[in-house]
């Protein structure tokens, strides 16, 4: 179980529409995340993040570079398309629940349309998991019918049903209030104790990159391309009192420019969100 | 234009319409080729199903693409024909506009006024499944004279459906819109103007084309029904409708297809007309 | 989302539950009294302007009460009126005609439609030929139906379909097209295979935007019926609307146009229930929804 999930992301380019505007999103990006680790990816709106979660997940194609995940190679300047796999699974911005689907039956999708569980064995197994996240009682409600925050949870829950190498956040929490927001964080660490799975998360907000991750990668603005590393020392398990932390504040102070001065040329440029 | 005829996708475009034609033309040239002598072993099982002998359609009646042009060659250089497009497309223009400058206050004050809605939508909604041409007699019986008659029930066919839009577009604007113009001190008029105008104007435009689509086939019905119901006689004047109808009655099937293909040309270039001062209308939709 | 006083809790309610609470909320508010105004308007205008003030031109037009007097006669001048078998025999006929319509659409057009959204060298092949058909008003084909098909009852039929089939087509196309890609992401990660992102995504997912486009193509088939029985037929309602005409027997007009629309609109409602009964998280998403 510890040495799954290592990803590898080597001298990656990305650039759309190479015969006509030839904009560039990503430059040459470089990174190696541990297995287990939560890798947080942090940059101004627009600047290619979500470019290279879409590589690893198999929805874009890179230029050129490499990226291997457990010494497989998802794709490569060779093959410039990974497939998408239930390996490294997404959980989306604006969230990918099925509406005609109750969240039980989302849940229980990706073991029976693999042919991994039967149904019987996926329900139970569902429903198991959906007690373990506190979510006992919206088994039979359609995602509709529940609270945002509460949807997130459940997509989160349908990912792991399929014991993934990697989870690929794309800004999950964007569109929720900051006070679901600190919730949703204590929620996602629980999770993460009790499976040690990879987590490659995508935000722009620094505090919940700091609070939540083991490292975290500053992105410069488009084309996107690690500025600077920061490894957090803060030792994990963490509950929200860490963010009163005198090491939480002095982590903020060390990168807080670093970002700033990003998100001030992201602005300039005029970056629409991607 | 070089982007065009380098797409792959055009050609594949332009053999299925090759394709299409050429199996009609084979289709229309033998008789025997869907004959109902040609489902005779067949009629045991179709029978079971309900389909009776002559049920089923006779491609070999239908007249060629190659008769089809050749009469249109013909037709091209008959003022009669083009005096029927310019009647068709009169009465379009002119049902189309009635039911425009009618049916965009109807909606807008529906949407505006919860009153008026309460009052006017049920009213409307009965109304609304019975088909215009239904109203055809009615119609007659009212109108003085026929072009009247033909001009109210083209308002009839585009009306419901440009109501139905705008109401669908002032009510899906988003509300925040209006705070943001009450919060900068805008009276009702302004809000009107600036608001639910300008924000309804691209759910007309939607209306709009579907709505002339509907009001050529009203205009078609309305020709071929009061033209061929009544005793009116020459070939001036009539429209395109009337023209197919014609053509039919004088058993000229190649010119029914050339009426009917030219109706379709008509349509489409209407439409694509008023998509495209749609366009110039809301310049704000380009930018996405 | 708050909860309105007396609402049904989420995951409590039963469909006829949340029928019943809205159908109650409906006649606490002053809806209901409104439309009947609306009615009244409507119907006192024509009883006057045809009865009691004769004004001009509406003086022709057959009145209310001779409309009414002689739709509810148990012996009807005319020969129609809800005794009368003949009456029903007529709108059988017309029903009968457009559910053929409508159903043979449905299963050609809705699996065409599926496909055009679906997949890029389908839509590429077909869609040419289908866009260059379209714009030609389903009437025009008349005289053409009317020489392709023996009987004319397979023509008026085919010319119901056409319509039918050209809107349901476009619409299951514009449905498949409008559904989020993430969710077909979410389904690749997950592990589904084309074929099973194709039943549990793209199809429920373009279910909202079919069922639209079946309520307009139903519409749209008895727009289609009507003209081409006013034209050639033999029963019918749009048939008696125009031989009533033809004859001189101005109520039966009226009772015609009514009963078309009370059927077109029953009609109408039975898609439109269908849908909600098929789509119940729709349904559940918007009721809670309701401001």
């Amino acid at each position: 179980m510890d040495q799954r999930g290592h990803i590898l992301i080597e001298d990656v380019v990305k650039v759309y529409d190479p015969l006509g505007a030839a904009v560039m999103a990503v430059d040459h990006c470089s990174l190696e995340i541990e297995p287990g680790e939560i890798c947080m990816i942090v940059g101004p709106s627009g600047c290619g993040k979500t470019t290279l979660l879409n590589a690893i997940a198999g929805f874009h194609e890179i230029t050129s570079g490499r990226i291997v995940m457990d010494g497989e190679v998802l794709c490569s300047t060779e093959r410039p398309k990974a497939t998408p796999g239930p390996d490294r699974i997404v959980v989306f911005q604006n969230g990918a629940l099925f509406p005609w689907k109750t969240n039980l039956q989302n849940v229980v999708f990706g073991p029976v349309m693999q042919g991994k569980l039967a149904r019987r064995e996926a329900i139970d197994k569902g429903r198991a998991m959906l007690a373990d996240a506190g979510l006992s009682g919206v088994e039979h409600d359609y995602p509709g019918e529940v609270s945002s925050g509460m949807r997130r949870r459940v997509e989160i829950v349908r990912a792991l049903m399929n014991d993934p190498k990697a989870l690929l956040l794309d800004e999950p929490y964007r569109a929720l209030d900051s006070l679901t927001k600190s919730v949703m964080h204590e929620a996602l660490l629980e999770i993460y104790y009790k499976n040690k799975v990879t987590i490659f998360f995508i935000t722009h907000d620094l505090e919940e990159a700091i609070f939540l991750g083991h490292r975290v990668a500053i992105m410069t603005t488009r084309p996107c391309k690690p500025k600077k590393i920061l490894n957090v020392d803060i030792p994990h398990p963490r509950d929200y009192g860490v963010l009163t932390s005198k090491r939480f504040r002095e982590l903020i102070e060390e990168t807080n420019d670093a970002v700033h001065e990003e998100a001030l040329k992201a602005f300039q440029a005029g970056e629409k969100e991607g | 234009m070089k982007k065009m005829l380098a797409n792959p996708a055009f050609w594949r475009g332009v053999v299925s319409i090759a394709v299409f034609l050429i199996l009609w033309e084979i289709g229309s040239r033998s008789k025997q080729w869907m004959a109902p002598e040609f489902f005779t072993p067949f009629k045991g099982f179709l029978g079971a199903m309900g389909f009776k002998k002559d049920y089923l359609p006779w491609v070999g009646a239908v007249p060629a693409p190659s008769a089809v042009l050749g009469s249109w060659a013909a037709v091209f250089v008959d003022a009669s024909y083009w005096q029927s497009w310019t009647m068709s497309f009169f009465r379009v223009m002119s049902g189309f506009i009635a039911a425009m400058i009618i049916g965009i206050p109807f909606g807008l004050s529906l949407a505006m006024s919860r009153v008026a809605h309460g009052i006017g939508f049920p009213v409307f909604e009965v109304l609304r499944p019975i088909p215009p041409l239904a109203w055809v007699p009615a119609s007659i019986i009212f109108w003085p004279t026929q072009e009247s008659a033909i001009a109210f029930i083209t308002f009839l066919g585009a009306f419901y459906t440009i109501v139905i839009n705008v109401l669908g577009g002032a009510r899906s604007i988003d509300v925040r819109y209006f705070q943001a113009a009450q919060s900068m001190g805008a009276s009702r008029t302004d809000i009107f103007r600036r608001v639910v105008l300008p924000g309804t104007l691209p759910s007309i435009v939607v209306g709009s084309a579907v709505g002339m689509g509907i009001t050529w086939e009203v205009v078609v019905a309305a020709e071929m029904i009061s033209g061929g119901g009544s005793q009116i006689g020459g070939t001036r004047g009539g429209g395109l409708g009337f023209f197919i109808w014609l053509s039919y009655v004088g058993g000229s099937y190649e010119q029914i297809v050339v009426g009917m293909i030219s109706i379709g040309i008509a349509g489409f270039v209407s439409s694509e007309l008023l998509r495209w001062l749609g366009r110039y209308a809301t310049p704000w939709l380009k930018a996405r | 989302m708050e909860a309105l006083p007396g609402a049904p809790q989420a995951g409590e309610t039963s469909r006829l539950g949340l029928t019943m609470f809205r159908v109650a909320l409906w006649l606490k508010s002053p809806r209901p009294y409104l439309m009947l105004i609306g009615f009244a308007l409507f119907l006192g205008f024509w009883y006057l302007a045809v009865e009691v003030w004769k004004l001009p031109r509406f003086r022709e037009m057959p009145g209310l009460t001779s409309v009414v007097r002689e739709w509810l006669s148990p012996s009807p001048t005319y020969g129609l009126s809800i005794y009368s078998a003949e009456y029903y025999q007529h709108i059988a006929m017309s029903v009968w005609r457009v559910a053929q319509a409508f159903f043979l659409a449905t299963a050609l057009g809705v699996p065409v439609g599926l496909l055009l959204g679906w997949s890029r060298r389908f839509k590429e092949y077909v869609f040419p030929v289908f866009e260059t058909l379209r714009p030609i008003p389903i009437l025009a084909w008349v005289p053409l139906a009317i020489v392709m098909f023996i009987a004319t009852e397979s023509a008026v039929v085919y010319l119901a379909f056409l319509s039918s089939f050209f809107a349901t087509a476009l619409n299951t196309m514009l449905g498949v097209q409008s559904i989020d890609e993430s969710y077909v992401r979410a389904a690749n990660c997950l592990g589904a295979s084309r074929w099973q992102v194709f039943r549990h995504v793209v199809v429920p997912g373009a279910l909202p935007f079919i069922f639209t486009g079946l309520q307009i193509s139903i519409g749209v088939s008895w727009f289609s019926l009507v003209a081409a029985e006013m034209v050639s037929g033999q029963y019918g309602l749009g048939y008696i609307i125009w031989t009533s005409y033809v004859m001189v027997r101005y109520p039966t007009i009226v009772i015609g146009m009514v009963t078309l629309g009370l059927v077109g609109y029953t009609t109408s409602a039975m898609v439109r229930i269908a849908g909600d009964y098929l789509m119940e998280w729709r349904v559940r998403e918007l009721a809670l929804a309701e401001r």
